[in-house]
């Protein structure tokens, strides 16, 4: 389809023991994609994604993320990702500016460009007002939204999201979404688990995982068209049927 | 260097906006020191003492005259023997008895060095090591004067031989400064350190912190520096109220003293470091701390005598790093001996640091 491709998955497999977690994907991620990542809990969706961050090695098979090596150059991959995990991990007793600050120097961002990004990014939220309250003070929803800025702050030329919209309203996982839209329309690579099939039907391309492997990996359009489905909820529930684990 | 400022900004600031963390860190060791201190020291004031001189000349009544011109001590009489000094003791005439023996002062002359025998009242421990420390102090400062003024090269040594009744040991093991510097600087580094690390898991930010170009070891570094920093100023300030409020004597080398701690507030770190990388959860680091705790308390020579334990429990006792460390500072701070005296402490809770150090860095690697 693209040339353009950020992630590059070949036969990635991780064997706790005699479990293994992840059994052979193969998949590309082009630039600009939004690629989501399904499946139930418990078939691997978090093990490929760690192996993909740097955060845990491979026992065996390939993987490329903006270019580089996911065992052997983790740190490149981890100067080049953006991660917000599920527990829209911020510092609850710093400020909306501290958090901020805090990232940016943790990313080697220079002072400039973190006053200047700030002062953007706060705008851009609305949270002028708010930038000098403590994390802990704000709404879940816009912890989420500051939560995934922060992980696109240094822009990264992919972002990780690991189940973003976990207990927020639907009004506000629809807003969060258009700042995802607007994310890959920069140019940044969006790669998101989720447990949503609406949001499933927002992703350019959708694989299902069951038991370690990659069952389905299309457009929703074509997955519905394939598993004579009307929903992505149907084509999920006809795939994750198979599951004998989990 | 921008990013391990970044981290460490942060790790002050969730510090100084948790009062109770400000608290455990800066008020409970001050409070703590106070309350023991105040309650079990001494006034050291006012030391009645009574004078048992069998040598009679000149030189054995300088010294004497100038414990009587000190401010701490005052002269309540004179015995004939050793055995009525000791009378005085029991009977609650004296503090403490200083006896010079028959050949003292012929012996300082020719050999510049002679000893005297200090008897004291062992039943308030810790009263009796602050009296024997400033009768030592003032010993040595004699023995440099009567130098001087007589021009003596090398300078007298006068040796104290301390003999405590009633409490042969004087069990000074029942200091409680000493003890308490084991143990607070234990229960911050130990427990803060890992309950900070564990925060973060437990909040998922190590997940974030994980998947940044931070390295491991700046997260670690970051974490500890501000713990050091703040135990490094509370081992000041306990030190300052020693000597200003709670006149205790500080009779070793400050630099060693210094010294030994630092080595003793790494082994803490690094356990500290290494209970973050066993539990998931900050109720479990603290209760792992206070575990630490505890053995630190009955084990390190704090409420009960080494010596006087069962030859068991003093091998337990030899795996606590308290225990080496509050007997160092026993020895620097009270008995204020030479370095080298203090080489095994050091030597041991040296080895500690090393085996804890590399034992926690290479399990906090192994668990991302």
């Amino acid at each position: 389809m693209n040339d353009n491709i950020v992630i590059r998955v070949e036969g990635l497999t991780k064997q706790f023991g005699n479990f293994v977690a992840v059994n052979h994907i193969s998949f590309d991620v082009s630039q600009g994609e939004i690629f989501g990542f399904l499946g139930a809990n418990g078939a691997g969706k978090t093990t490929a994604m760690r192996m993909l961050c740097g955060l845990s090695v491979p026992t065996s098979g390939h993987a490329t993320v903006a270019g580089y090596d996911v065992e052997r150059q983790p740190e490149l991959v981890k100067r080049n990702i953006g991660y917000m995990s599920q527990k829209f991990a911020l510092y609850d007793d710093l400020t909306v500016t501290e958090n901020l600050r805090l990232f940016g120097g943790i990313y080697r961002m220079s002072r400039r460009d973190i006053k200047l990004k700030t002062r953007q990014l706060l705008t851009e939220l609305n949270l002028t007002n708010e930038r000098n309250a403590m994390v802990r003070s704000l709404p879940l929803g816009w912890k989420q939204k500051l939560a995934f800025s922060l992980a696109i702050f240094h822009e990264p030329k992919i972002v990780f999201l690991d189940e973003p919209t976990g207990g927020v309203d639907p009004i506000t996982r629809r807003q969060f979404w258009e700042m995802i839209y607007r994310a890959a329309d920069r140019g940044i690579t969006v790669f998101v688990t989720t447990h949503y099939m609406d949001e499933a039907e927002y992703c350019d391309r959708v694989s299902i995982m069951v038991d370690g492997h990659i069952k389905a990996l299309d457009t929703p359009a074509m997955l519905k068209q394939m598993f004579n489905a009307p929903t992505m909820y149907d084509v999920f529930l006809a795939l994750a049927r198979q599951a004998t684990r989990g | 260097m921008n990013q391990l400022h970044s981290f460490v900004v942060k790790e002050f600031r969730h510090i100084f906006r948790d009062v109770r963390t400000m608290m455990i860190l800066l008020v409970l060791p001050v409070v703590m020191v106070l309350l023991f201190g105040y309650v079990i020291t001494p006034e050291v004031k006012d030391i009645r003492l009574a004078v048992v001189d069998l040598s009679r000349d000149d030189l054995t009544q300088q010294v004497v005259d100038r414990f009587a011109q000190n401010r701490y001590f005052h002269l309540t009489g004179t015995a004939g023997n050793p055995t009525q000094g000791r009378a005085m003791l029991e009977n609650g005439q004296a503090d403490m008895v200083l006896v010079f023996g028959e050949h003292f002062a012929e012996q300082l002359v020719h050999s510049r060095e002679a000893s005297v025998q200090l008897l004291l009242d062992g039943s308030e421990p810790n009263q009796a090591a602050a009296r024997a420390a400033y009768a030592q102090q003032l010993l040595l400062a004699v023995a440099q004067e009567l130098s001087a003024t007589m021009g003596v090269e090398p300078r007298f040594q006068i040796q104290p031989v301390t003999h405590a009744l009633f409490n042969p040991h004087l069990r000074s093991e029942f200091n409680f400064v000493p003890g308490n510097m084991g143990m607070i600087l234990m229960l911050i580094c130990a427990m803060m350190t890992s309950v900070s690390i564990v925060r973060e898991k437990e909040m998922g930010t190590m997940e974030v912190l994980l998947a940044s170009p931070l390295p491991p070891l700046v997260i670690i570094i970051a974490k500890l520096v501000p713990y050091f920093v703040i135990s490094f100023i509370n081992l000041v300030t306990i030190l300052v109220l020693c000597k200003y409020l709670l006149a205790l004597p500080f009779a070793g080398s400050l630099w060693a003293f210094m010294g030994i701690s630092v080595i003793y507030l790494v082994v803490s770190l690094a356990l500290g470091l290494l209970i973050s990388t066993l539990v998931r959860t900050q109720l479990a680091a603290m209760i792992l701390s206070l575990l630490l705790i505890i053995p630190t308390i009955y084990f390190s020579g704090m409420t009960f005598p080494i010596e006087s334990m069962p030859v068991m429990y003093q091998h337990v006792a030899s795996f606590i790093p308290a225990r080496w460390y509050v007997a160092a500072v026993r020895k620097l701070m009270i008995q204020g001996v030479e370095v080298q005296h203090v080489a095994r402490e050091t030597l041991v809770l040296a080895t500690m640091a090393l085996v804890l150090v590399s034992l926690s860095l290479a399990t906090f690697k192994k668990r991302l």
